[in-house]
């Protein structure tokens, strides 16, 4: 049933120019990104040779890039989540799925998992760009890997975060702009971590901050505490969001 | 309760009991009590704001009650929402369409939506499209289809699972005359082996489809009374006679069973009784005195009469007291 709903979700994407636009627009930039890294890659290439423990070819370009993408991806994911339930309270088209023999549980999900399959589908598409190193070296596939799950998991937060938001304002406009602020705070978080360190509250700050845990995981350093960190807080905005859609029957 | 009782011996498929909903201080249903078996048209029938809609919705599982009991086929919906929405169709005041998709990917949506079983869907779908009339605009996108086919997609998504418990909001708003018989139609074929709930502003359309009514006016039901009732309602048992010359009052009002003469205009008499219809006494009278006898017309309430008696403000409480007498009665 949440298979259903979230081939219901991706098509309806993919029936608008949204989807397409996003999908061009983000390959474009992220290509431009690339190149420039590659760029400066091979203008240092020589120098990084000789120092002893240099940073290699991934993490350079991939690790670099990755970071980009997932700033890039604080500007995108608001605009892909922001009609998601607001739309659908709006239009009242949600009436159709709750008179249907589904929980609100499946909805949430339907929704959270056809939205994270098309951010998955720009994931994959650029990482076809590093892949293509491959034709002239090879990338350290360990690291690789943990940046892509890293950037994963960053992405799915993102989604359960704009689902939430989406389902407190039946207009897509102040749902992606509150996404879109709440984003930017847990990235921000991290700055006030650092600055608050010498008055002893770095670890609340920086702990809550989604960049701090996303980095790790661009480094190579697979913890399963950045990854329950995810989970916990994909888990958190998706409970949020079903309580919320419960509550929207009760309330007036 | 004559109707409630022998719809007990039948298959009840609704059973609304003691529903209330407020909105803040605002009471919009309080304390109503119905239930609808299979093979029966509820028409629902209440002015703006009358808590018609708050009722659907309620009954549908969009809207939780402030208090009161709604089952559905046996089931709880807010105990056993999977079961009871298992059974239940429903098409809102504003149909629940996906713009962007066309009839055909809509429908095959919402039959997977209402898990029926992967063989079963396509014939589920073309059954719904045939009923609806929807053959020729299966492949076009809903959005940009006309109203009217918009409102019978919305039909075709609340039946294609056959639902033993149907429930249409104002299903008839912007169709044409033609496609408004159609859909009367399906209607009253729906109401052969489904429970049926009909809400409308149209009041031929009760009459046409319905086999109970049911009005509700400012949160209260006002009136439950099966159609054969309401046609009784409607006798008025008022005459209008009119005369040539002026008529003997004393000798009229001797007939047995009038009650009551009222002069009208132009020499005519508005003559009320209670018992048997006294026109073939009147016009044996009128005849015999030579009052010139020029028409005996029998005066009939019509729907909307009823309609307004009860639902305007200053007959809503001699309506209601009417009401309980006539319960208590039967």
């Amino acid at each position: 049933m949440i298979l259903t709903l979230a081939a219901r979700e991706l098509r309806s994407l993919f029936l608008s120019p949204l989807a397409w636009a996003i999908l061009a627009a983000v390959q474009f930039v992220v290509a431009w990104l690339f190149l420039v890294q590659v760029d400066a890659y091979t203008s240092i290439q020589a120098r990084l040779a000789t120092i002893d423990g240099a940073p290699g070819v991934t993490a350079v370009i991939v690790g670099q890039v990755t970071g980009n993408v997932a700033f890039i991806f604080t500007l995108i994911v608001p605009i892909l989540t922001m009609r998601l339930l607001s739309e659908e309270l709006r239009s009242q088209t949600i009436q159709l799925l709750f008179s249907a023999p589904v929980s609100m549980t499946h909805i949430v999900l339907g929704k959270f998992v056809g939205i994270v399959s098309f951010l998955f589908i720009i994931i994959a598409m650029l990482t076809l760009m590093p892949l293509s190193l491959l034709s002239g070296g090879t990338l350290d596939f360990g690291m690789f890997a943990a940046g892509l799950l890293g950037l994963c998991l960053l992405v799915a937060s993102f989604a359960a975060l704009g689902l939430f938001v989406s389902s407190l304002t039946q207009q897509p406009v102040v749902a992606a702009i509150g996404t879109f602020a709440a984003l930017l705070l847990f990235r921000l978080l991290d700055w006030a971590g650092n600055v608050s360190e010498a008055e002893g509250f770095s670890g609340i700050f920086a702990y809550v901050s989604t960049l701090r845990h996303f980095e790790s995981l661009l480094l190579g350093q697979f913890s399963t505490t950045d990854i329950l960190y995810f989970v916990l807080f994909i888990t958190s905005f998706l409970v949020l969001t079903i309580r919320r859609m419960d509550a929207y029957r009760l309330q007036h | 309760m004559s109707v409630i009782i022998s719809a007990m011996e039948k298959d009840i498929l609704i059973k609304v009991d003691k529903l209330t909903r407020r909105y803040g201080q605002v009471e919009a249903v309080s304390d109503i009590s119905f239930s609808v078996s299979r093979g029966e048209v509820l028409g629902f029938l209440g002015p703006n704001g009358a808590g018609k809609s708050t009722t659907m919705q309620i009954i549908s599982g969009n809207l939780a009650p402030t208090a009161g009991q709604v089952s559905i086929n046996g089931f709880d919906i807010l105990d056993e929402p999977l079961q009871a929405k298992a059974s239940l169709g429903y098409l809102p005041e504003q149909p629940p369409l996906y713009k962007e998709l066309t009839v055909d990917e809509y429908l095959q949506f919402c039959a997977r939506l209402n898990r029926i079983p992967r063989g079963q869907q396509q014939q589920a779908i073309t059954r719904a499209k045939t009923r609806c009339g929807l053959q020729d605009v299966a492949k076009r996108l809903i959005g940009n289809l006309s109203k009217g086919y918009q409102q019978r997609v919305g039909i075709a998504q609340a039946i294609i699972h056959s639902p033993e418990v149907v429930i249409l909001d104002e299903p008839t708003v912007g169709l044409d005359p033609n496609q408004i018989r159609e859909i009367r139609q399906l209607i009253r074929e729906l109401g052969n082996d489904h429970g049926v709930i009909l809400s409308t502003h149209i009041l031929p359309e009760v009459q046409a489809t319905c086999d109970r009514v049911q009005i509700i006016n400012r949160g209260r039901l006002a009136l439950n009374d099966s159609l054969a009732g309401l046609n009784a309602r409607m006798q008025a048992k008022q005459l209008l006679c009119v005369f040539k010359q002026e008529p003997d009052l004393a000798q009229l009002n001797a007939i047995v069973g009038i009650t009551q003469i009222e002069p009208q205009p132009d020499n005519a008499w508005l003559i009320h009784y209670d018992t048997d219809n006294p026109a073939d006494q009147i016009a044996a009278l009128a005849v015999a005195e030579d009052y010139g006898i020029l028409e005996i017309t029998p005066q009939h309430h019509t729907l909307e009469q009823i309609f307004l008696d009860i639902t305007s403000k200053d007959h809503f409480d001699a309506a209601a007291t009417q009401m309980t007498q006539e319960a208590s009665n039967a």
